[in-house]
């Protein structure tokens, strides 16, 4: 052979950049959250005095810190899931493992149904599990676990047995281009099964103490984390231990004319539809984040639309069979007098999550806004 | 109940069958001797249900390391010399020369589209670093016809089979050419032409597919196997286990072709699994199993031509378990740096690459030279670099293509949602990127 040089290698692989640490300067995810953002206008929540110290934290770190809480205090709980051990490939548990050991903290083998199954033991054994699902568009391996096994354990023992210890974390929805996969709201298929809680919190301060509350819940909980937010919400989140109601939904913009219903990133998209309403039309809008999906506040949805007389809800998920066909139904049953205009629905399309079409998919500000002028000329 | 009279129940149940009754009665005194006896003389012609193991007197715990790990068979060795040459595939200069191409092709393109995504312009990407004999031996051992359900990292076996590098780019920009029509997200390639069923990204859900795919050929009698590749993080999925079951049951066509790349995206295959791979789970479904060298192409080419012999002639799945090294990050979400060190990479760059292998072959032969490399190279990356340009120009298709395929025929509720789309975007055109798409129609 005529040259000692490896063939192929030189001229095909040598990528310095490939292999240099960190030699994009970027970590996992990234990518999956950074384009999105530039057009997600965050409002950061301010903490409560009583809450106590605070420090500046994103998304995930607050989950971070949630779990580190939790793991510092209840000897029995452990965090795991695919990839947890490296710190997730969203960051939400770095360093973890480092402090409280691989017994604690600790990757699975590649099976969401053997997660969550996993899980459920653990917790019908009183231990506290605190599983991760790497994408909540990768939940439905464990539909069984979680429909059928997880929110009636209780009911079909005669509560002889329960798994309120379980809670499962899952990234969700929108982040500019994840495509069919990458980017699903799936709580609708989750609030069919009586006995689950679901929660989705908008920001780092209600992520924190919402996790708490799940962790702590006698009952199982699906927590779901909008992923565009990881990095992009920042707050100066309370340090230590504290925690927010479930099935509370939580007014977080007084008005008189409109009732604007949204949970997780879509709270903050009906922000900028309230400052549309107050800038263009004069329209002064009430904004309600509901936070848990199941069992839902209808009884705060009811007292605020009886208020204004009308109500928008939206979310990313499709539209038929979402959530918000449950809220206005309800609405409708306990408001109709007291209705200025029938309850509107902002939306996702009734297709799968389409890759470059997802600015025309999702239920932005123009459509809410749009549907909000409606309700107003109706 | 005490585990002698369990004993004496089921062996009184079988001697009323098969009555042998001398010897049972006469050893009785010990419940143990008792039923080692009854298995000596009644049962050693007769079987439980499904099996046909003997009987043992000694209590023994299988040891799952009991029997050395299963070879991993090769062809070449590191630096391209055919060991055993009854081995050698003896693919002539062309052959060898279209596969090398192929390979640094792939490898070319990976390193293009990944950069792109770096600076923005495409949204995601998946390289084959360290694949490439993997997917390259594989697919020139099918027929072009037999039908292939991959996972992602199989990119070559589509280039192989004459997916060009438009489709490619035109599938990773979702631009008008996409024959995806813009729906997935970059890499979820898919081809009539080439038989290849377009990925989907929920794990391992391809393999009971492959199975039954392959159960409808067989009755078809079409004379085509199914190929269907996942890798070893996927194998762990409850779908792994229910399409190798099936295949091995209902005796289908099909090869389940592991891609052992020693990740799962951060997670090693140490906390993946814990038997002798993805191969010794073969001998437990009932199928046949064949480990291989997956960074010699010819290793991977003749073990693929003979699963896939026995596929079709048997009627039956074959395991093929390609032991190979995932050189790039998992991808363009991941910095593999946060869990693996440099050096551990650079081995199989440096030491045992499939690329560097098949060059080696065919320098050693004089059918390839340094020139012949830097030719090539320079030929592949501006092949490259024009179909991303073309692709780059290309406008994203009509918005309209949203609403179409999610039903044969569009539902009128489907067909409500698309105007008032329609509409709203006429109406707040300013706020959506319309430059970038083709037209909507009036
Ligand atoms: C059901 C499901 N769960 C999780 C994921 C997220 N995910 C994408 S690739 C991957 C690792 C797959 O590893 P492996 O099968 O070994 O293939 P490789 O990437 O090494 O080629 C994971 C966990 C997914 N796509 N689908
Ligand atoms: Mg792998």
């Amino acid at each position: 052979m005529g040259s000692a040089r490896i063939p192929g290698q030189l001229l095909f692989h040598a990528n310095k950049l490939l292999f240099g640490r960190n030699a994009w300067g970027t970590a996992a995810s990234t990518c999956l959250v950074a384009k999105k953002s530039s057009t997600l206008a965050y409002q950061p929540d301010i903490s409560p005095a009583e809450f106590g110290e605070t420090t500046r934290m994103n998304l995930f770190q607050s989950l971070t810190s949630a779990m580190d809480i939790v793991l510092q205090d209840d000897p029995t709980s452990v965090v795991f899931g695919e990839d947890v051990a490296f710190g997730g490939v969203f960051r939400c548990t770095v360093g973890l493992k480092e402090k409280y050991g691989k017994d604690r903290v600790f990757n699975t083998p590649l099976s969401e149904q053997g997660i969550v199954g996993f899980g459920i033991g653990i917790a019908v054994a009183g231990a506290t599990a605190v599983a991760e699902i790497q994408f909540a568009d990768y939940i439905f391996p464990a539909f069984d676990q979680l429909v059928n096994e997880a929110a009636k354990y209780r009911y079909r023992s005669g509560d002889l047995f329960n798994v309120g210890k379980l809670t499962i974390r899952s990234p969700c929805g929108a982040v500019g281009h994840g495509g069919l996969y990458h980017s699903q709201m799936p709580e609708s298929f989750f609030v069919h099964a009586p006995g689950l809680k679901v929660v989705i919190p908008r920001g780092p301060i209600q992520a924190k103490g919402l996790l708490l509350s799940c962790i702590r819940d006698q009952n199982p909980c699906i927590f779901l984390e909008p992923k565009i937010l990881y990095r992009s919400a920042v707050e100066e989140v309370p340090v230590g231990d504290y925690v927010l109601p479930l099935g509370k939904a939580e007014v977080i913009m007084e008005g008189s004319d409109v009732t604007l219903l949204g949970w997780g990133t879509q709270v903050h998209v009906l922000r900028q539809v309230a400052d549309l309403a107050h800038d263009k039309l004069n329209i002064s809008c009430e904004l309600i984040d509901l936070r848990t999906i199941l069992p839902w506040d209808s009884a705060t949805v009811i007292e605020s639309v009886k208020k204004t007389g009308r109500l928008l809800v939206s979310h990313e998920a499709p539209i038929t069979g979402g959530f918000g066909a449950e809220i206005a139904s309800t609405i409708q049953e306990e408001c109709f007098l007291h209705l200025e205009a029938p309850v509107q629905r902002v939306c996702g399309y009734d297709t799968p999550f389409p890759h470059v079409y997802e600015a025309f998919y999702l239920p932005d500000k123009w459509r809410c806004f749009e549907a909000l002028k409606k309700m107003i000329n109706y | 109940m005490s585990v002698a009279s369990r004993c004496l129940w089921r062996s009184i149940g079988t001697f009323a069958k098969h009555a042998r009754p001398s010897r049972l009665v006469s050893s009785n005194n010990n419940a143990r001797n008792f039923s080692v006896s009854s298995r000596v003389s009644a049962l050693d012609d007769h079987f439980f249900p499904g099996t046909k193991c003997r009987y043992t007197q000694k209590l023994e715990v299988l040891e799952p390391d009991q029997k050395d790990p299963i070879p991993v068979y090769r062809v070449m060795d590191n630096k391209g010399n055919v060991i055993d040459a009854d081995e050698d595939p003896q693919f002539d200069k062309e052959t060898c020369l279209k596969m090398y191409r192929c390979m640094t092709l792939l490898n070319t393109m990976d390193r293009i589209l990944y950069e792109s995504q770096r600076q923005g312009r495409i949204s995601f990407y998946m390289t084959n670093y360290g694949e490439e004999g993997t997917q390259i031996g594989s697919a020139a051992a099918l027929d072009p016809n037999d039908l292939i359900f991959a996972q992602y990292r199989e990119s070559g076996v589509l280039m192989w089979r004459g997916f060009t590098l438009d489709n490619f780019m035109d599938q990773c920009y979702g631009n008008v050419s996409d024959v995806g029509k813009g729906r997935q997200m970059p890499v979820h390639y898919g081809s009539t032409d080439f038989h290849f069923v377009t990925i989907s990204s929920p794990l391992a859900t391809q393999l009971p597919q492959a199975a039954g795919a392959a159960y409808a050929f067989k009755r078809a009698q079409n004379g085509q196997v199914v190929m269907c590749y996942f890798g070893d993080g996927a194998a762990s999925e409850g779908d792994f286990h229910g399409a190798l079951n099936f295949a091995a049951t209902l005796e289908c066509p099909v090869i389940f072709f592991c891609r052992n790349n020693g990740y799962a995206i951060s997670t090693p295959t140490h906390d993946q699994y814990r038997g002798d791979g993805i191969a010794s789970r073969g001998a437990g479904y009932g199928i046949a199993t064949i480990r291989v060298d997956g960074n010699d192409v010819m290793a991977v080419y003749n073990v693929t031509k003979v699963a896939r012999q026995i596929s079709l002639a048997q009627s039956r799945p074959v395991l093929v378990e390609a032991m190979t090294y995932r050189i790039g990050h998992h991808s363009t979400s991941d910095d593999s740096s946060a869990y693996r060190t440099d050096s551990e990479v650079s081995y199989w760059v440096k030491e045992d690459h499939p690329i560097g292998r098949l060059g080696f072959y065919m320098m050693n032969r004089g059918w390839w030279t340094e020139q012949d490399e830097k030719n090539w190279k320079n030929e592949s990356r501006k092949q490259v670099l024009e179909a991303f340009s073309r692709a780059e120009k290309k406008l994203k298709p009509n918005p309209e293509l949203m609403f179409t395929d999610v039903y044969d025929e569009m539902t009128p509720e489907l067909k409500k949602q698309l105007s008032s789309m329609k509409e709203h975007v006429q109406l707040y055109k300013e706020n959506y990127p319309l430059g970038n798409f083709e037209s909507m129609d009036k």
